[in-house]
């Protein structure tokens, strides 16, 4: 059913606008008004006034919590500002903005700059490793917790619990296990005879404890979306097929997966987006180190803004863009990819 | 008509919410001198650390006595994160405070960014005449004072005598001599040598000095961190932690610097008098005589550590200024330091208050004031402070092996140049 409504719409895209037209014609006649294809703005508002009153708030709110920021940040991009010539009022002294327009110059200097490269494939690397990981662990754990057993509401409960921890607090909680001569983990592993790791002081390891916390973090929300969407599939399925005599395996593997697909494919698309701007995990447990061995694009652009002084916001607001074009990109290619398939997004 | 009703009361309640958001902000600002009397609130933050914190403020409360209609509110900021929220504070206005405690290398960046209020014309006299000189010289912007120095320090090596005592090791003056060193520590006590700290590019400053070089040379300016001392200060940090003399961490460095030193699992480390205070109260120090401290070991070109401290600032967009630079004339007074002196073994910034018995008398105090006359004063550009962010990040590689000296001088000068426009 699904699949068909979209072929359709991705194949007669043109077939589409007629009916469209046609259907705007036919309702502009029966009201008998001047007969022009398009109504007039003002009778546009005169009819859904309403409408538009209510949603009005939300555009308001939109526009000044996303939409002005945005605009404004890509504007800055297109300027040399920095803390030094931006706008500010200082007690009784204003200052005027001296920046100026400087068209494409700052992505044609971050493009350049093989540090985005780096940082590039970086964050690429630690998106899909934490993707995957937290999307299998999620998938396991959602399949253990779906059959019945003794305590199963108390293994959701502490399952869950990560997610009900604020982020930052996790994050320092894993800092102090984490912390090389005086922490937890380490002293565990000295009481077994083994050597210190320098899980934050060694790039290869500080990535992997990075995607360790993330993915603890991530797991719950995977988790809980995935249990929903096997609750929705119907049991008669599984009856059946083991009826005619499924291995377990194959129950998974042909009813499990494709009655999932609608949930994952979300939640895996909401995963990557939330991944890949992932800010405080990086931040709070090695603030982008040692030396630069972690730092995704955003802790990048925020290092640009506020670490380092003067604060280049005009940089900032660069990477900021760039990061946003990468994900609505992967957003569009996804999309496609999922028409291709015949879901619906 | 119904909806029209309905139309109405959407109106009237978002209007309501919006009165409702622009509720007044700024209930009382009562400064002025009623009668010639301060009053009103100043607003301190400190960037004192654990073991300092209550001390100051408990002397900054003490101001209320003098000045009974004036309350202090104190805010401990962590220094870490102070610079940041000071600029954020600073350039929004909001719930700013009247006045900072700023680290010597940041005034020039404040003073350039027209955060803050200069020092009026007396006080400015006094600094000239009653401070030490290469204090005075740090709360300065383009011949202009906007500071008034709180306390002064320079780094020197701190050790636990007692250990050094058992390997039979005196105190090392070179780093040669602090690598034997810690060889006979660690083959007769098991303790490491020494602590570096690996995460904070201050701690690199006394390395490139002992190699003879900088990080800029300010007269002619010139980037010269990527010069041949400056390879060889990232090749002497990366020697030390290789050949096992020292050990370090790239994140979390301070706190495990001090439990270490203080547990007694180091023998030595690099530090300023800000750590005194809080290694009296380690387990190792409860003999505060245990406590040794000398120069900062030499390196191939001879000894340097570098000039700090902190002096207090007043915002430019405070509200009651007048009040606030009375504050910073009561924490920078003779009385105030000398109690500072005594109860932290923090500096003085006024030369007559080496004068005092219990400022003369402190062992902290004896050491470190030689040791700041000769400590390498830092160019005060604006840029200062910038310098720090870049060139941690460079340093936490040398130091733990992530890249080769050589680059990582290259890396940090090629980002230098990226701050000092212009510079060669």
């Amino acid at each position: 059913m699904a699949a068909h409504t979209s072929q359709s719409v991705a194949k007669a895209a043109g077939e589409d606008d007629l009916a469209r037209g046609r259907s705007r014609r036919t309702g502009s006649r029966t009201e008998g008004s001047s007969g022009r294809n398009r109504p007039g703005l003002g009778q546009v508002i005169s009819k859904h006034w309403y409408a538009w009153a209510m949603v009005a708030p939300v555009v308001l709110v939109l526009g000044v919590i996303i939409g002005w920021p945005l605009v404004r940040g890509i504007y800055l991009s297109l300027t040399d500002a920095n803390e030094r010539n931006v706008a500010r009022t200082i007690g009784v002294n204003e200052i005027p903005a001296t920046y100026e327009f400087v068209g494409l110059d700052n992505y044609t200097a971050v493009l350049a700059d093989p540090v985005f490269l780096q940082r590039l494939v970086w964050t690429v690397t630690w998106t899909v490793a934490c993707v995957s990981v937290t999307f299998t662990l999620g998938l396991v754990l959602a399949n253990m917790l779906n059959r019945s057993f003794r305590g199963r509401s108390f293994y959701r409960m502490a399952l869950i619990l990560p997610w009900a921890v604020p982020g930052f607090v996790s994050v320092f909680a894993w800092r102090f296990l984490f912390n090389r001569d005086n922490g937890i983990l380490n002293k565990v592993l000295e009481g077994g005879g083994i050597a210190a790791v320098p899980w934050l002081d060694d790039p290869t390891w500080a990535k992997l404890s990075v995607i360790t916390v993330n993915v603890w973090l991530g797991v719950p929300f995977m988790m809980v979306a995935l249990l929903g969407g096997l609750q929705s599939i119907p049991g008669e399925l599984y009856e059946a097929a083991e009826m005619d005599g499924a291995s377990a395996w194959q129950r998974f593997r042909h009813i499990t997966l494709p009655g999932l697909r609608t949930v994952s494919m979300t939640v895996i698309l909401l995963s990557t987006i939330w991944t890949f701007n992932m800010f405080p995990v990086i931040f709070l447990l090695t603030r982008g180190g040692p030396g630069d061995a972690t730092e995704i694009l955003v802790t990048q652009a925020f290092r640009e803004a506020f670490v380092e002084s003067p604060r280049d916001f005009a940089g900032s607001a660069t990477w900021g863009v760039l990061i946003l074009a990468l994900l609505m990109i992967f957003a569009l290619v996804y999309k496609r990819s999922l028409r291709k398939q015949g879901e619906v997004w | 008509m119904r909806r029209g009703i309905a139309a109405t009361a959407l109106v009237a309640a978002l209007a309501l919410a919006a009165t409702a958001c622009g509720g007044d902000k700024d209930g009382d600002s009562g400064d002025k001198k009623a009668g010639g009397e301060l009053s009103g609130t100043v607003t301190w933050w400190d960037t004192a650390n654990d073991a300092e914190k209550a001390t100051f403020e408990k002397i900054a409360k003490a101001f209320t006595a003098k000045h009974p209609k004036v309350t202090v509110k104190y805010v401990n900021v962590p220094y870490g994160d102070a610079q940041n929220k000071v600029k954020n504070a600073f350039s929004s206005g909001a719930d700013a405070p009247d006045v900072i405690r700023a680290d010597v290398g940041w005034v020039a960046d404040f003073a350039s960014l027209g955060y803050l209020d200069r020092v009026p014309a007396e006080t400015a006299k006094k600094v000239d005449s009653e401070f030490l000189p290469q204090a005075a010289a740090s709360g300065k912007f383009e011949g202009t004072t906007y500071a008034v120095p709180q306390v002064i320090d320079t780094m020197g090596l701190f050790y636990n005598k007692k250990i050094l005592k058992d390997a039979g090791v005196e105190a090392p003056k070179s780093l040669a001599e602090l690598k034997t060193a810690a060889e006979a520590i660690k083959k007769k006590t098991g303790k490491t040598g020494l602590y570096l700290r690996g995460d904070d590019s201050y701690w690199f400053l006394p390395l490139i000095y002992g190699e003879g070089g900088d990080l800029v040379d300010a007269k002619n300016k010139t980037v010269t961190v990527d010069g041949p001392a400056g390879v060889k200060a990232f090749k002497a940090a990366r020697d030390l932690v290789t050949s096992g003399a020292a050990i370090t961490n790239a994140t979390d460095g301070w706190n495990n610097m001090q439990t270490a030193f203080k547990s007694g699992k180091v023998a030595m480390m690099i530090n300023g008098p800000w750590a005194v205070a809080d290694a009296y109260a380690g387990d190792q120090f409860k003999d505060k005589s245990n406590l040794g401290i000398a120069a900062v070991p030499a390196g191939s070109a001879g000894q340097g550590a570098p000039q700090g401290g902190h002096d207090l600032a007043v915002y430019a967009g405070s509200k009651n200024r007048d009040a606030a630079h009375a504050f910073v004339d009561y924490m920078t007074s003779q009385e105030v330091q000398a109690q500072s002196a005594k109860e932290l073994s923090l500096l003085p910034t006024r030369t007559a208050a080496y004068d005092l018995p219990e400022v003369k008398n402190n062992e902290m105090v004896q050491f470190f004031k030689p040791a700041v006359d000769k400590a390498v004063e830092r160019a005060w550009i604006p840029e200062n402070g910038s310098l720090f962010a870049p060139l941690q990040v460079q340093y936490t590689k040398a130091v733990t092996g992530a890249s080769s000296p050589e680059d990582a001088a290259k890396a940090a000068g090629a980002e230098f140049r990226k701050i000092l426009k212009g510079w060669k």
